[in-house]
């Protein structure tokens, strides 16, 4: 019989493992999410990431090496980006009679992003690095960390910044918007693709799909916008 | 589906192009998704052709960003003493953002008269 140090040799090298294992956490996070009526704070994401931090924690486990495996899933990112699109084209009747919301929503929704955290972090002291590395934190990953890099921020802590911006996004959605008693599926999937970029939408698909069509147009749209507009709202801080 | 496969990386692999060649300040797949968005808005075949993918895509879009949550884990450290002002801050300028988007989009919806459709 094989020792298990030898299978775990061979299975520490493979991408199998921890392509499964990637798969197996985020189905036990989305059963819990189902078991718990479709709660917002138990998100199928923190579930998922828990339970994969726990694990690659307790073996020893480098994250390179697990993202050997996991990197199959992290790549359907850009594919699934594209195809927004199709919701997006499938509520073009909706956006075009809401041009107008959408605009002033973008606007009011991603200033309030960048100026309320440039404030709250300055006043604890933040540098100017240190800024410039989380105005971009609303936006999509990839956009988040040119931006920050553009300007001199630390693209890897933007990149921490976005995640952990979007799993608040996710989570506090719901319950911040009927606190606020808004029914409006536009406003809501919008607001929330603006403020907390794709995890945002991917809770906003789980909603409602017209939330989820304006989400993905929030987020897009947000991240054109902030490339231009956070050099300039550095600038005041 | 299998048609749909490589017209979805297709369009991708456009917008990552198109970036490099022109310096645009956007990520490739968001150009994708504008160059899809047009096409298939344009094209009901291609529309019919791209919907199943696309739906099933989506509908565990929060499945993708688990390898990247993951590995904030191992950064969590690096936010040092400021972390729990950067905690505070994503906290308050995200619920801020989500409820000034989503009052100004329906105070100005109903300026203009744009009604949500019911369903």
């Amino acid at each position: 019989m094989t020792d298990f140090i030898d299978i775990w040799s061979y299975l520490s090298r493979e991408p199998l493992l921890w392509l499964t294992a990637t798969l197996a956490a985020y189905a036990i996070g989305d059963a819990c999410f189902r078991a718990a009526n479709r709660m917002p704070l138990v998100n199928p994401v923190l579930i998922a990431v828990t339970l994969l931090g726990t694990l690659l924690w307790a073996t020893g486990t480098p994250y390179a090496d697990y993202f050997e495996g996991a990197q199959f899933v992290h790549f359907l990112l850009g594919p699934a980006t594209v195809a927004l699109a199709v919701p997006l084209a499938l509520n073009l009747p909706r956006l075009k009679s809401a041009l107008l919301p959408v605009i002033a929503a973008l606007l009011a929704g991603s200033l309030t992003a960048i100026v309320t955290a440039l404030a709250i972090a300055r006043a604890f002291g933040a540098d100017q690095v240190l800024l410039a590395t989380l105005a971009p934190k609303s936006t999509t990953a990839p956009v988040a960390i040119g931006i920050s890099d553009s300007l001199g921020g630390s693209p890897t802590l933007t990149a921490v910044l976005v995640i952990l911006t979007g799993i608040t996004g996710a989570v506090i959605a719901t319950p911040l918007l009927n606190l606020l008693r808004l029914t409006d599926w536009r406003a809501r999937g919008f607001a929330t693709g603006t403020a907390s970029h794709g995890i945002g939408t991917a809770r906003a698909f789980q909603v409602h799909p017209v939330a989820g069509a304006f989400a993905g147009l929030g987020m897009a749209l947000n991240a054109i916008l902030t490339a231009l507009i956070a050099p300039w709202i550095l600038s005041l801080f | 589906m299998i048609q749909a496969l490589p017209i979805l990386l297709g369009f991708q692999l456009a917008g990552e192009i198109l970036v490099r060649a022109l310096a645009l300040p956007v990520p490739g797949p968001v150009l994708g998704m504008i160059g899809l968005a047009v096409a298939v808005a344009a094209s009901p075949r291609l529309m019919a052709l791209m919907r199943p993918l696309a739906e099933g895509v989506l509908a565990h879009l929060s499945l993708l960003f688990v390898p990247a949550g993951v590995g904030v884990i191992g950064h969590l450290h690096a936010l040092g003493a400021m972390g729990p002002g950067l905690a505070l801050a994503i906290l308050i300028s995200t619920a801020a953002a989500i409820a000034v988007g989503a009052l100004i989009f329906v105070a100005v919806a109903k300026a203009v008269g744009s009604e949500p459709a019911d369903d």
